[in-house]
């Protein structure tokens, strides 16, 4: 559970700042880019508590 | 910055208080890292990188400022404060009474929970700025001095009593917040910076640093009511916006926890992702905003948030604000308990939290940012050059350390005056236009010092013959 916990924080981190990268270099426009990281927010304020500090 | 308080990640430490720290509650170097990479990356950041775009600042002065003076910050804790605190191992507040007396220490936690106050309101000031972005209420300009809606002084009225209420019974909740957040703070600071570049039209690495010359960072005349920005400036605010922490010795009671005093060096980590990364990446925020809307000087860390990053970068304004509000409003709630120690904590939070509400309601504190934090660390200064020639010089220059602790007094007035006249000097060059805050803390440092030695001389030679 908590192995499971930590790849999807680590997931969230990376979807956290691949999409503003993707943006940059112009694969990725604004809009998706803000979803993308709402969603990688979501994940990461579900999956980190897990492990984190417990 | 400052923004900058103490210890978010874990409750405000109350053990040992008044004894060393024994060595098995040392901790490690990561801990260090930790905390202050955590609580370095606030809120308030959003508004420091845009005000030194509002002075004017050329890139390579913002850039080599940042860089040099954030190193001297580091250099400062690992040389100054953190010998000290591994040597000793008591907090500042216990050590302070020791040389300066009770009556003393009740002064200057009163000064401190003052500070403490104002730097919490400017991060309700921040939170506001963010729930506005919803509820799109009328908005402070930069200039602005006192609120200008209703609908303005009802939201940061809610948000101060929500922070202040959650300061007093649930800080352990949100202290765990701002340990979990860090690391997702840190990377929506830095897309910050990635999509303002980007909505600049910075589409390359390699053509940055020309395009950040000629688009964000320009060099050009300050905005109106503004000081135009040097070098000189942005090295010594990034030195001394923490002043009060490092040779100020507040941190005293973070590092007498630390194994080796090497371990301060772990505040680089605070220093170059919250004061390098997240002032620029602001900054950059600022600079989009000015391009795009020509005119719009305001200096708003929601909508600068939640344009770029949308939602999760308005998430990000209120984490970041309010999990360092939180130890903030604690912490001033302490200095304050220290004067009244019968009142209950609860009841002295929420006193504290409602003042600093009230000051957030005035956007003067949070648009004059830069020059609240120097005087904020300028206030504390003193007392810092204080301990250091009381620990360090008190034999060699042939008086006693720790006086008040040895002779039983309430007020050692060596440490006293050399507070009042170093801050009364410091405070009349800049009001005589002698030389800008910024500039003043350094001499300002060495004065203390000077003063304290001198006048502990004459008053313990007093003392003796008497």
């Amino acid at each position: 559970m908590k192995t499971a916990a930590r790849l999807l924080s680590l997931v969230a981190l990376a979807g956290t700042i691949l999409p503003p990268v993707l943006f940059f270099t112009g694969h990725m426009d604004l809009d998706a880019t803000k979803l993308w990281m709402l969603v990688a927010t979501i994940v990461w304020f579900a999956a980190t508590p897990v492990w984190m500090d417990r | 910055m400052a923004d900058d308080i103490r210890t978010p990640q874990a409750e405000p430490v109350d053990e040992y208080e008044r004894e060393p720290v024994p060595q098995r509650a040392w901790l490690g170097f990561s801990s260090f890292v930790g905390q202050y990479a955590g609580e370095h990356t606030a809120g308030t950041e959003l508004m420091i990188g845009p005000l030194f775009i509002a002075s004017g600042v050329s890139a390579i002065d913002v850039v080599g400022g940042l860089f040099v003076g954030n190193l001297l910050a580091v250099l400062s804790w690992v040389f100054l404060t953190a010998p000290i605190a591994v040597r000793a191992r008591l907090t500042l507040y216990f050590q302070l009474e020791k040389i300066c007396g009770r009556k003393l220490v009740t002064v200057y936690n009163l000064a401190n929970g003052v500070m403490f106050c104002f730097l919490a309101g400017a991060m309700v000031t921040v939170n506001a700025t963010a729930a506005g972005v919803w509820l799109h209420i009328a908005m402070p300009g930069l200039n602005d001095t006192y609120p200008n809606s209703a609908g303005w002084v009802a939201t940061v009225l809610v948000m101060g009593v929500l922070m202040t209420v959650v300061a007093a019974y649930g800080y352990k909740v949100v202290a765990r917040i701002a340990n979990i957040a860090a690391p997702w703070m840190v990377l929506v600071f830095i897309a910050y910076g990635i999509i303002g570049a980007r909505q600049l039209g910075i589409d390359s690495v390699s053509t940055f640093w020309p395009k950040a010359q000629e688009l964000i960072w320009t060099g050009g005349l300050p905005l109106a009511g503004r000081a135009k920005f040097t070098f000189w400036h942005v090295m010594f605010f990034a030195w001394f916006c923490n002043m009060a922490m490092h040779i100020g010795m507040a941190d005293l009671s973070v590092f007498r926890y630390a194994r080796k005093s090497w371990y301060a060096v772990g505040s680089a980590a605070g220093m170059y992702l919250g004061h390098f990364v997240a002032w620029l990446a602001a900054s950059i925020l600022y600079a989009q905003q000015l391009h795009a809307t020509p005119g719009n000087t305001d200096v708003l860390p929601g909508p600068l948030a939640y344009n770029a990053a949308g939602i999760a970068g308005v998430l990000c304004v209120i984490v970041a604000g309010w999990t360092t509000a939180n130890p903030t409003i604690y912490r001033a709630g302490l200095a304050f308990q220290a004067i009244s120690p019968s009142s209950s904590r609860y009841r002295v939070t929420l006193f504290t939290g409602g003042v600093a509400t009230l000051a957030g309601m005035f956007p003067a504190i949070a648009m004059k940012l830069l020059d609240f934090v120097a005087l904020y660390g300028l206030v504390l200064m003193p007392m810092g050059a204080v301990v250091f020639v009381d620990f360090w010089l008190a034999k060699r220059c042939g008086f006693r350390s720790n006086y008040a602790d040895v002779s039983g007094t309430d007020v050692n007035w060596a440490a006293g005056l050399a507070w009042v006249l170093t801050l009364g000097g410091c405070l009349a060059v800049v009001n005589m236009g002698g030389s800008q805050i910024y500039f003043v803390g350094l001499p300002g440092w060495f004065a203390a010092a000077a003063l304290y030695i001198v006048l502990s001389r004459l008053l313990q030679r007093k003392a003796v013959q008497l």
